[in-house]
């Protein structure tokens, strides 16, 4: 287990370095650069601040000046925001998108879930195609359409939940992104419980259980469902990304101060650094799931051995 | 069936005897039948059909250009001043650039699920085929770019390279055809050493003749599902990164500027976020339906 987690800590060192690289030289390939405003500053004012940020350097030295601070901890200054590190910018706004992140995926979870096992267990009924039906809509229905809509008839129509902002967390500001957040992976979550639920009703040792004269709710929770949510927890990863690409809509959409609002502001003005430094947050953060999806994996299903 | 064309051994043979079974099972037949019965997926079919004629032809027959300007009709509402759908701020016709929109989002589908579909299928077809060394090489390599935040790769290249047509076509097919290549090596992985592609070797069908007669046909199926589902994948794709104002440029449109710009305008003018809306999500529920319906029908124990 520890020689597991050791080894796959080994090889996302390589898959880091890959990030930092493709970002650092994709972000430096870009024409233009930080310090373009609308009104030309001074070349010796210019090349002053190049100084100040060592971007006066050649490229390969400030490569490897920026994978040694990397190394250290240190994401460097934001060139756009004076006086504030990477790491002042990523510690104010990245508990905000996990916030929003991990309530949409624990709503997600328990909702699709329950559906699932709804759906399973009333198959080819109503109930069923009710769920699967609710499952298509939110597959098709893009996060920048439903964040709108939502907006248009709950926010401005009826009022019940603040238009936009972040209000400190309020949970009334939190309703509305966390719900949009959330429906794809409900959708999502749901048909694959009900698939894993459906397979797993017709396996031998449910039909045991069965036999041993259980109640149904203890086979469902107990015997079912455990294997049932086996496809879940491998979904883990790709369900931490769609949450950061629907962030990025989200948390502009509803002007909440988060990461995903940055990115794009940032990779457009050429803020070299605080660009980097989100990619290799958000990297880590999809290799650290990943690496947890496999142990719950191994943890839930004893025919799984760690090698 | 004539006795001459079973001689064993011959090259001739084999193939002859080859098209015999293949129609005996009618594999396809099957799938075909089974498609056209279920009723989701040819609606998806019908629905799709007219979105694509609509989208070829309409942009030719609506009477109103979709980057025409027009200053007097600002705003206006659905069926008035002869807007079936209405005009936006600058007073042009909704219904143009909603079928302008429509085009540009299914050919974009089209070509970067092709640009996918290519990559994807050498690299997993070759890794699949080659096996050893060379198979854990490239598949280690789609594992470590399956781990990156791929979103925001595409978001850098098209700030770095700016928002053009071509540039979204590739960036969008680069990511998506990871997935591609593990199902076709998987598949290849299994059919290789199947016994049927061994008696075929055994009859005398040479190597070309294997993997056009057995291997190609095979991936097919599972190819053809992914790619109806990789298209729907790729338009929202791109309707995400116009959204996010980095996709189709203006005056052209695409479904996802027009969402965007009518999500802008809801308050004032909700028809404009409403129509495109709607034909997006018509557009990405028929291609699920079809795609769905196509995997049930090519590959029943997935039902």
């Amino acid at each position: 287990m520890l020689r597991f987690i050791g080894r796959r800590l080994l090889v996302a060192v390589p898959t880091l370095f890959l990030v930092v690289t493709l970002a650092f030289f994709m972000m430096r390939a870009a024409p233009g650069g930080p310090f373009d405003l609308d009104r030309k500053l001074s070349p010796s004012i210019e090349k002053n601040l190049e100084a100040r940020y060592g971007l006066n350097k050649p490229l390969p030295r400030q490569y490897l000046d920026y994978l040694s601070g990397v190394v250290r901890g240190d994401l460097g200054p934001s060139l756009k925001y004076k006086d504030k590190s990477v790491l002042q910018i990523l510690k104010e706004n990245y508990p905000i998108s996990l916030r929003l992140g991990g309530t949409a995926i624990l709503l997600a979870s328990l909702v699709g879930v329950s559906l699932g096992v709804l759906a399973a267990l009333r198959q080819n009924q109503v109930a069923d195609y009710g769920v699967m039906a609710v499952a298509v809509l939110g597959v098709c229905i893009p996060t920048f359409v439903t964040a709108p809509m939502l907006v248009l008839v709950l926010a401005s129509k009826l009022g019940w939940f603040p238009i936009a902002g972040w209000n400190g967390g309020a949970l009334s500001s939190m309703v509305l992104p966390v719900t949009v957040l959330a429906l794809p992976q409900i959708a999502i979550i749901s048909r694959l419980t009900r698939a894993g639920m459906v397979e797993v009703l017709h396996s031998n040792y449910v039909r045991t259980a069965r036999a041993k004269g259980l109640p149904e709710h203890r086979i469902v929770t107990r015997h079912a469902l455990r294997a049932a949510i086996l496809p879940l927890v491998s979904y883990l990863g790709p369900a931490c990304a769609g949450l950061i690409t629907g962030s990025l809509v989200v948390e502009r959409i509803f002007n909440l101060p988060g990461l995903g609002k940055f990115f794009v502001i940032s990779a457009l003005q050429r803020d070299y650094t605080v660009v980097m430094g989100m990619v290799i947050v958000y990297a880590a953060l999809i290799l650290v799931l990943n690496l947890i999806a496999d142990l719950l994996y191994a943890a839930l299903d004893p025919r799984v051995r760690l090698a | 069936m004539s006795a001459s064309v079973l001689v064993p051994g011959s090259r001739k043979g084999a193939e002859a005897m080859e098209r015999a079974a293949v129609k005996g099972r009618s594999l396809w037949d099957d799938a075909r039948r089974r498609l056209l019965r279920n009723r989701a997926a040819v609606a998806g079919m019908i629905v799709l059909a007219a979105l694509v004629v609509a989208a070829a032809v309409g942009p030719c027959l609506a009477p109103y250009a979709y980057d025409a300007v027009n200053k007097t009709d600002v705003w206006m509402a659905p069926l008035e001043h002869g807007h079936l759908l209405g005009t936006d701020a600058l007073g042009r016709d909704l219904l143009a650039r909603l079928l302008i929109g429509l085009r540009v989002s299914l050919a974009i589908g089209l070509v970067a699920t092709a640009v996918s579909l290519a990559i994807g299928v050498s690299w997993g077809a070759t890794a699949g085929y080659l096996g050893g060394r060379v198979d854990e090489a490239m598949m280690r390599f789609v594992d470590v770019l399956y781990s990156l935040p791929f979103i925001f790769f595409v978001i850098l290249l098209m700030v770095t390279f700016g928002s053009n047509i071509v540039l979204i076509f590739v960036a969008i097919g680069a990511v998506e055809w990871l997935t591609m290549s593990r199902i076709v090596r998987g598949q290849t992985l299994t059919l290789k050493n199947k016994e049927f592609v061994e008696a075929a070797r055994a009859a005398g069908l040479g190597r070309s003749g294997v993997i056009a007669r057995h291997i190609v046909p095979n991936l097919l199926g599972p190819v053809v599902v992914y790619v109806t589902l990789t298209i729907p994948a790729v338009i929202l794709a791109e309707s995400f990164l116009s959204f996010l104002g980095l996709g189709v440029q203006p005056p052209m449109a695409s479904l996802g500027t027009l969402i965007a710009s009518g999500a802008l305008d809801m308050e004032l003018a909700p028809w404009l976020l409403i129509f495109p809306s709607a034909v997006m999500v018509v557009t990405l529920m028929s291609f699920n339906f079809i795609g769905d319906g196509l995997r049930d029908a090519i590959d029943p124990k997935d039902r």
